[in-house]
């Protein structure tokens, strides 16, 4: 099977049924389904081609759903990126994955236009809401490109399932985005695992808050069409009580949380316990949430059933915990997705005894083909054991099990800071705040928050003694995502060393912090 | 009185969200979400300042994109509540 059928399939088994709910439109499955066939028919007229990359560059909405599924029609791969990406790192991705299209939104279109510069492979760009032919070289708006016939279904010869289907960028401890490539296997075999544990049928609701940039975000796009489920897309929990509010009017089934969320509505003082009975369950995955919050959150949501779960992009899930287990082990991520394995080992490959802290790896059909174009890095992921016939997934996470097999996570083997349920790479703030005038030497830690999960800190040396917080702060939140800028600035005069010289990220001590509100 | 509370909200907004963008204003019917300034916990921010600032207890159920979405809609909410 491949991704793409699962929008086939719904729309076919449920042609009238409610597949999207955007904003104040909604979407039948036939409609979506129509949609992505006359998109796909118009990125194959402009030159995409079966495996050609082609970037979606959106926020939450109706046509980035649309998108997946018409690139996965023409037979190319999809790589969904964050809306607030910088011009040179959506260049970078560019370069790195030579784009040979781009989908994208009237405001970003200045960002695009600019990352597009160094990025010659990009021929084609998908503007929604542009008002006129949009001005950047192969400029198409989008709702043009829906007008036009659609594409019949794929042959064998345009797309099969070993094919990439989609490559999802991801923080590297060299601060370099890496692209994991995902076929269409991979990506049917943890849908379906997922579906499976989570019990998803077509009569679930499903409320998507997560960028769909973010794989947790993407799949509820996937999941939703897989199961014939209707998807409610919403662009931010700036307004949790919003949210709130379409989770009763939509009677809204299915809710992923990552950890921010849920400190977040947890901070709500009129929540009433029991108010939203329809909801069937709660995910939450990323990092593991207090047992405190757990404890409110079952207490808010009382016919709902909580999954503690943890993934990383390299497999897209790892582990969920059945809800039933929660009461008994409630800092356990759980046991090994449906039809897949996860265990810990030591640093000489050979699984560990319950207790004894060791990385965790995971097999199975879910996980990736490697990182694009970058063997070194693919080598160190993906390794090789004489005793089994596809390769191992060491996720660089330390993690140990319980006697009965529950794993438990511990640490991160690198210096990744898991902030807002997102992975950010220090070194990749590093080297922004590098590019800063004035700045000497530069490191960037976690420090506990207890909405954020981690927050960032950048700890710096400036020559510069006018610089001020605001202006190092600023000068982030021009070169990276909303996510990645620090929230915290020192200044130092020195930063603590290693033997050899280098700066120690572990050295730096983190400051006490203000106690959350 | 009336220019006062835009002028405080603007301020407050200006030294917590705003010095991260490139840009020189925000209109008072700018949509703070759309416009990439506020997030999750640039909201319970807001709120924390709303409460102290003006000596409010703002509900969760006021807590929603119609009164806080943008600097008249702020204003707007404020001079509801303190009316």
């Amino acid at each position: 099977m491949r991704v793409e059928q699962f929008l086939q399939d719904s729309s076919r088994r449920f042609p009238e049924k409610l597949a999207v709910v955007a904003g104040d439109k909604r979407f039948t499955f036939k409609e979506i389904d129509d949609a992505s066939g006359r998109l796909a028919a118009a990125l194959g007229r402009h030159g995409v081609m079966r495996g050609d990359r082609v970037v979606i560059f959106m926020d939450n909405r109706w046509e980035a759903v649309v998108s997946i599924f018409a690139v996965l029609k023409a037979g190319a791969v999809f790589s969904p990126i964050n809306p607030s990406t910088k011009a040179d790192k959506l260049a970078y991705m560019l370069k790195n994955c030579r784009a040979a299209a781009l989908i994208t939104l009237e405001p970003l279109l200045p960002v695009a236009r600019d990352a597009m510069a160094g990025a010659l492979s990009v021929k084609l760009v998908v503007v929604t809401g542009a008002a006129d032919k949009p001005d950047v070289r192969g400029g198409v708006r989008f709702e043009d490109a829906l007008a036009g016939p659609g594409a019949g279904p794929l042959t064998d010869a345009a797309g099969f399932e070993p094919d990439l289907a989609m490559l999802i960028y991801t923080s590297g401890s060299t601060g370099v985005p890496k692209g994991v490539m995902m076929t269409h296997q991979n990506v049917v075999a943890a849908a379906t695992s997922i579906t499976t544990y989570l019990e998803n049928t077509p009569d679930d609701i499903i409320l998507n808050v997560l960028p769909i940039s973010f794989d947790y975000g993407l799949y509820q796009v996937l999941m939703a069409m897989r199961v014939g489920a209707t998807l409610v897309l919403e662009k931010s929990f700036a307004f949790p009580q919003a949210i709130l509010n379409k989770i009763a009017a939509e009677k809204v089934t299915g809710l992923p949380l990552v950890p921010t969320m849920a400190a977040i509505l947890l901070q709500m003082k009129d929540v009433k316990p029991g108010a939203y009975p329809h909801l069937r369950y709660i995910t939450n995955t990323a990092a593991a949430l207090p047992p405190a919050h757990i404890t409110r959150l079952q207490e808010l949501f009382p016919q709902t059933r909580l999954y503690s779960m943890y993934g990383v992009t390299e497999c897209k899930r790892c582990t969920y915990l059945p809800p039933e287990q929660l009461a008994k082990r409630p800092g356990s991520v759980g046991v090994a997705i449906p039809g897949t394995e996860a265990y810990v080992v030591d640093d000489a490959g050979q699984r560990v005894s319950p207790g004894t802290v060791g990385e965790l790896v995971i097999r199975g059909p879910h996980v990736m083909q490697g990182y694009w174009e970058d063997p070194d890095a693919t080598g160190r992921a993906l390794r090789r054991v004489a005793f089994l016939t596809e390769k191992l997934l060491h996720t660089g996470d330390l993690f140990r099990a319980d006697e009965e097999g529950f794993l438990y996570f511990v640490a991160r083997k690198d210096d990744i800071i898991k902030t807002r349920g997102e992975k950010v790479s220090p070194k990749e703030i590093e080297n922004v705040l590098y590019a800063l005038a004035g700045i000497r030497e530069a490191a960037v830690i976690g420090v506990p928050d207890a909405i954020l999960g981690m927050a960032i800190k950048a700890v710096v040396v400036s020559t510069n003694a006018a610089m001020q917080e605001q202006d190092v702060i600023r000068h982030c939140a021009r070169h990276l995502e909303e996510f990645m800028i620090p929230k915290f600035v020192e200044f130092r005069d020195a930063l603590p060393k290693t033997d050899s010289g280098k700066i120690s990220r572990r050295l730096i001590d983190p400051q006490p912090l203000e106690a959350a509100k | 009185m009336q220019t006062d509370i835009e002028h405080k909200i603007r301020q407050f907004i200006t030294d917590n969200f705003l010095f991260r963008e490139d840009r020189a204003a925000l209109s008072d019917t700018e949509s703070l979400l759309d416009a990439g300034v506020i997030d999750s916990t640039g909201v319970l921010e807001l709120v924390a300042f709303l409460e102290t600032e003006f000596g409010l207890a703002v509900d969760d159920a006021d807590i929603v994109p119609e009164n806080l979405d943008s600097i008249s809609k702020i204003a707007g909410y404020i001079k509801g509540k303190t009316a």
